[in-house]
């Protein structure tokens, strides 16, 4: 096993009755980002803190770069973390914040220096050495959280949901820089966050967890493309779910939606109930019937500028649908038709 | 961690050889033992030589646990072992000196044998096994594996239980004991207890006396109620009022805190009692009878009110003041009327800070000495009762440990109601998000009953303070009113010839009180902010425990708390008494939950992450502690400093059982002034005492100074 590599191995961590985390394996290839996505409380963070070594587990073993470091604490570990709230000291300037890991490991005075200066210069904040952490922005202190995190040279850099404070565009500006310097250094990360946008955009390999497990694991692609439950299609990239059932399997797969049959170009799904995914892009609305569409009307319309967003009801349910302006726009209360191509649905279990 | 164990081992072997076991003649510091090898500075294996075998489980353990270091043996054998080796030996350690006594042993289990108190040797062998044991404890990976972590548990636990628990036991034991020493049991208890002398409630139906329980418990409450109510007042008009004095109110509020005990009621003795100024004044005017009306719990009730209502302030104001503003806006939006808003929203949110007030004035009451002793005339309590059950003229030990129980069950009660009322009712207000909005002002009605209440009292407070100045410099306050500086030349005058002589009658108190309060200040603080590290910051098993017994001392009267020592430390294997380290201790350790409060309180307030940041950038404890947390907590650090230092020169209850003649203090030299009706003297020093304590505080203050945390502090609107 090389360097910088994570791996879990049946590991578990509970609060007193409260489990955290169920037996969880994993693992991560080194010099990859990889993420970890889901919704507040389903153990991603504490799965982040147990490789930092902030947490003990419960069971199992954890190993970083091939050693064995379950029983090794956080001051020994050759990981370094940037905080959700930055956590930079306050009481000392931006260099010798980032100077305080190197200086705690008594790294010479004037190297602790350079080399602190240098992480800083690597993340654009050249010269904002002296200044306290206060008088900083958001995104200066988060940079400096970088540069603290990144002179230590860690094998494993963590990263715990360090964007959530930034305004929305600066978001998507930070996440590139890391990711940018990530790349560059070659860096292991293991990143949280419960966005899944953002996830999408860093990520080699993201991690979903829900309910202290993991959901699913894969690229980005895998992830959207192919969904392995309806959880998963409704949390990465928005879903309509709605209720199948698969009539026929085979190569092609018979299913009947509101009592029509379609036949999907998709490979033997099991028969029975199933939960067909439609991506609000994938909806296609249109004012007269054609065969394969179903009626439904227009409850709410919302004009973004670029795109247009409808709510709709159906007897298939609630469906929510995005559209481009020049296509026509319909306004609420309009009886419409939604139709979709076959190509473009995947099936997904309850 | 082999290296720590190491160096503990090799610190206690060089205790075990090099120190002198038991306590030197002449104290330690005096090395006088150093040219006595043989005898009074014989060191365990000296004494172990000389035919006190016993001493060698705690060598053999030391030496136990640098084998188990050095041999090669797997981590978790090694961490055992060091557990091992350590915890045997203390048992072994306190066994035999628990066991065996100045003149022969316990239950004469070992023959013809003696020892004296322990001494240097032993404290460094003890707390040497004690920190193998917790570096084996962290080895076993529990505290995250961190060594400082339990061995800063270990030493928290262990100094607790010595000097606290240790000596509670005795007082335990003393109330159990039959009458003619036949030995131990609950038959006497039960009934001396609840005796109809510490119960009797004839002063209500107005034939005799109440019993010194009632009495305490009536006065409790009484200035409970009373001081918590004056106090609201006080936090109101500071919060919700635009009152032109407010920085004047604040210093009146401060100046009852760093007042020695006795001037307050000495005061109240000059002003009301039978030849008192105002008694004479009203006399005159209106023919008034002069009584002695004071001398009563009428009197005893007046000074506590003066003493204590600062204290329900300072909780009062942090509370009145954390009432979210918008949560009073929201009132108002929804139509609320100023009173409404006060009486159903911002008086229910207080409701914690009114319980910890009156908790506090309860508490304070209860453990109160100086003022019934003063001013209590025939009004007996529990705190005095004690005391003449220690000192008095027939000692009786075991009613003054019946009359603790009494007293100790009354403050843990508190305790246990205002836990109880309060229940797990979240009222916290204070959240991360900014709050900028405006307290409401209060409705007319209640300003001018706050006014009402509050203004009168602080002039009143104004005057007795005037007064405490003035009869420093007067003759004989009441008869003869001439200027003179005799009070201050008696206690502290100076000759200049052949160099500096302090002549004055107060010198050798005022300085032997500076210098234990200056040692036991910085002690009281750094225990107490690492318990309350501890209790914040980490996690290990058995933390209620742990938390609760630290704060155990806290709800222990500090009559109790000296009966204790004086009954637990006279004789070996800890003999202490008539020492100036028995005094630090009991400071320490009676104001150690002020800091640990405070601390934590503080600590709350610093986002964990900060610490996780540390430690994952490769920090250990001891120096995130030291680089991150120390420097960030300036204000609590300069709070605990400031609160000991101030109670070690104004606590008189414990105090006055451990003083002696080499180690005189302060208050117990004024107790003997007033004792002897001297109150020029008394007041006089009481005056340079608290002059001395403010400019303590204005040093303090200069020296640790703010945070720095912003380049400009912003100023609250």
């Amino acid at each position: 096993m090389t360097k910088g590599s994570v791996r879990f191995e049946n590991v578990t961590k509970a609060y007193g009755g409260v489990t955290a985390l169920k037996p969880l394996t994993l693992e991560i290839e080194p010099g990859t980002l990889c993420t970890l996505l889901g919704p507040s409380g389903c153990g991603k963070t504490t799965t982040l803190r147990l490789i930092a070594g902030l947490e003990s587990a419960t069971e199992g073993k954890i190993l970083i770069g091939g050693q064995d470091v379950t029983h090794l604490s956080a001051t020994y570990r050759k990981v370094s973390m940037v905080f959700q709230s930055y956590a930079l000291f306050p009481h000392m300037t931006v260099l010798e914040n980032v100077a305080y890991g190197l200086t705690v490991k008594r790294v010479p005075k004037a190297e602790a220096r350079s080399r602190a200066e240098a992480g800083l210069e690597m993340v654009g904040m050249k010269g904002f050495g002296a200044r306290l952490p206060s008088e900083l922005s958001g995104g200066q202190q988060q940079r400096v959280a970088v540069a603290r995190a990144i002179v230590l040279e860690p094998e494993v850099l963590l990263l715990d949901e360090p964007l959530s404070n930034l305004d929305a565009k600066l978001r998507r500006h930070v996440r590139e820089e890391i990711r940018q310097i990530q790349q560059r250094l070659g860096l292991t990360a293991v990143y949280v966050t419960h966005d899944q946008e953002e996830a999408m955009a860093v990520s080699d390999r993201i991690i979903v967890m829900k309910n202290a497990e993991i959901a699913q694991a894969g690229t980005p692609t895998d992830l959207y493309e192919r969904p392995a439950s309806a959880f998963i299609a409704d949390f990465i990239g928005d879903a309509n779910l709605l209720d199948a059932e698969v009539v026929a399997s085979g190569t092609e797969t018979r299913i009947r939606l509101l009592g029509e049959d379609t036949l999907l170009p998709l490979s033997s799904a099991q028969k029975g109930a199933v939960k067909m995914v439609l991506r609000p892009h994938q909806v296609q609305l249109q004012a007269t019937q054609t065969p394969g569409t179903f009626p439904a009307e227009i409850t709410y319309a919302a004009y973004l500028g670029n795109l247009i967003q409808y709510s709709l009801a159906s007897e298939a349910g609630e469906i929510f649908a995005v559209a481009q302006p020049s296509a026509g726009a319909f306004k609420k209360g309009d009886n419409v038709f939604v139709g979709w191509k076959p190509e473009d649905i995947r099936l997904v279990t309850n | 961690m082999t290296r720590t164990a190491n160096l503990w081992s090799l610190l206690g072997l060089a205790g075990f050889f090099l120190l002198p076991w038991y306590m030197a003649a002449g104290g330690f510091w005096s090395f006088g033992w150093v040219a006595d090898p043989g005898g009074n500075g014989a060191s365990a294996f000296t004494n172990i030589l000389q035919g006190r075998v016993w001493l060698l489980g705690a060598g053999l353990a030391l030496a136990a646990a640098l084998i188990v270091s050095l041999a090669p043996l797997s981590h978790l054998a090694r961490a055992r072992g060091w557990l091992i080796a350590g915890v045997a030996g203390l048992t072994l350690l306190a066994g035999q000196a628990l066991m065996i006594l100045r003149n022969g042993s316990r239950f004469d289990l070992f023959g013809d044998v003696s020892q004296a108190g322990m001494g240097a040797g032993a404290c460094v062998v003890a707390l040497a096994l004690l920190f193998i044991a917790t570096t084996g404890i962290s080895a076993l990976g529990r505290g995250r594996g961190d060594a400082f972590v339990t061995g800063l548990v270990g030493l928290i636990v262990a100094l607790v239980a010595v000097f606290v628990f240790y000596p509670m036991a005795f007082v335990l034991v003393q109330a159990f004991s039959l009458r003619g020493g036949a030995g131990l049991g609950v038959s006497e208890f039960l009934p001396r207890l609840f005796a109809s002398e510490n119960w009797s409630l004839a002063c209500f139906t107005g034939r005799g006396w109440c019993g010194p329980a009632v009495n305490s418990l009536v006065l409790a409450i009484m200035t409970g109620v009373g001081t918590t109510l004056l106090g609201l007042a006080f936090a109101l008009i500071f919060t919700r009022t635009n009152f032109g004095a407010k920085k004047f109110l604040r210093v009146l509020t401060i100046l009852p805190i760093i007042t020695p005990p006795f001037v307050i009621g000495l005061a109240l003795i000059l002003l009301f009692g039978r030849t008192g100024t105002m008694t004479e004044f009203f006399a005159d005017l209106f023919g008034w009878e002069k009584t002695r009306w004071l001398y009563s719990i009428w009197g005893v009730w007046l000074a506590q009110m003066l003493s204590f209502t600062p204290i329900a302030f300072l909780v009062l104001i942090g509370v009145v003041e954390g009432v979210s503003p918008s949560m009073e806006e929201a009132s108002q939006t929804l139509d609320a009327n100023r009173w409404q808003t006060f009486r159903y929203v911002s008086l229910p949110l207080m409701r914690p800070g009114l319980a910890n007030a009156f908790l506090l004035g309860f508490i304070e009451s209860l453990a109160d000495f100086g003022n019934p002793l003063v001013l209590g005339g025939n009004f007996n309590v529990l705190s005095t009762e004690i005391y003449f059950a220690i000192v008095g003229t027939v000692a009786d030990p075991a009613k003054a440990a019946i009359l603790s129980m009494i007293l100790l069950f009354m403050t843990l009660g508190a305790f246990m109601v205002q836990r109880k009322w309060l229940g797990n009712k979240n009222y916290a207000t204070v959240t991360g998000k900014a709050d900028n909005g405006q307290h409401a002002s209060l409705n007319p009605g209640m300003k001018w009953l706050c006014y009402g209440l509050a203004l009168p009292w602080a002039a009143f407070t104004l005057v007795v303070y005037s007064l405490i100045v003035f009869g420093s410099f007067v003759k004989l306050w009441g008869y003869d009113h001439s200027f003179t500086l005799d009070h201050y030349k008696r206690a502290f005058a100076i000759v200049f010839r052949n160099g500096v002589h302090f002549v004055g009658s107060a010198w050798d108190s005022y300085f032997s009180t500076l210098t234990i309060a200056a040692i036991s200040a910085p002690l009281t603080a750094a225990v107490g902010l690492a318990t309350a590290y501890l209790l914040v910051r980490q996690k290990f098993a058995g933390k209620g425990a742990f938390e609760f017994s630290t704060m155990l001392s806290f709800a222990i009267p500090g009559t109790v708390i000296g009966v204790a020592y004086v009954m637990a430390f006279n004789f070996p294997p800890i003999e202490l008494t008539g020492t100036a380290i028995i005094l630090i201790l009991v400071f320490v350790f009676r104001n150690m939950p002020v800091g640990v409060r405070g601390g934590i309180a503080a600590m709350s307030q610093l986002d964990k992450s900060l610490d996780e940041a540390s430690i994952t950038l490769g920090a250990n404890s001891f120096t995130t502690l030291r680089r991150v947390i120390l420097p960030l907590m300036g204000p609590a650090i300069l709070a605990a400093l400031t609160y000991s230092f101030v109670r070690a020169i104004t606590s008189v209850s414990a105090v006055i059982f451990l003083v002696s003649a080499r180690h005189n203090m302060a208050t117990s030299f004024i107790v003997g002034r007033v004792e002897n009706n001297e109150y020029g003297i008394a007041i006089a020093y009481a005056t340079v005492l608290i002059v001395t304590m403010l400019a303590a505080i204005l040093l303090l203050q200069a020296l640790i100074g703010r945070r720095r945390l912003r380049r400009v502090d912003r100023v609250a609107a």
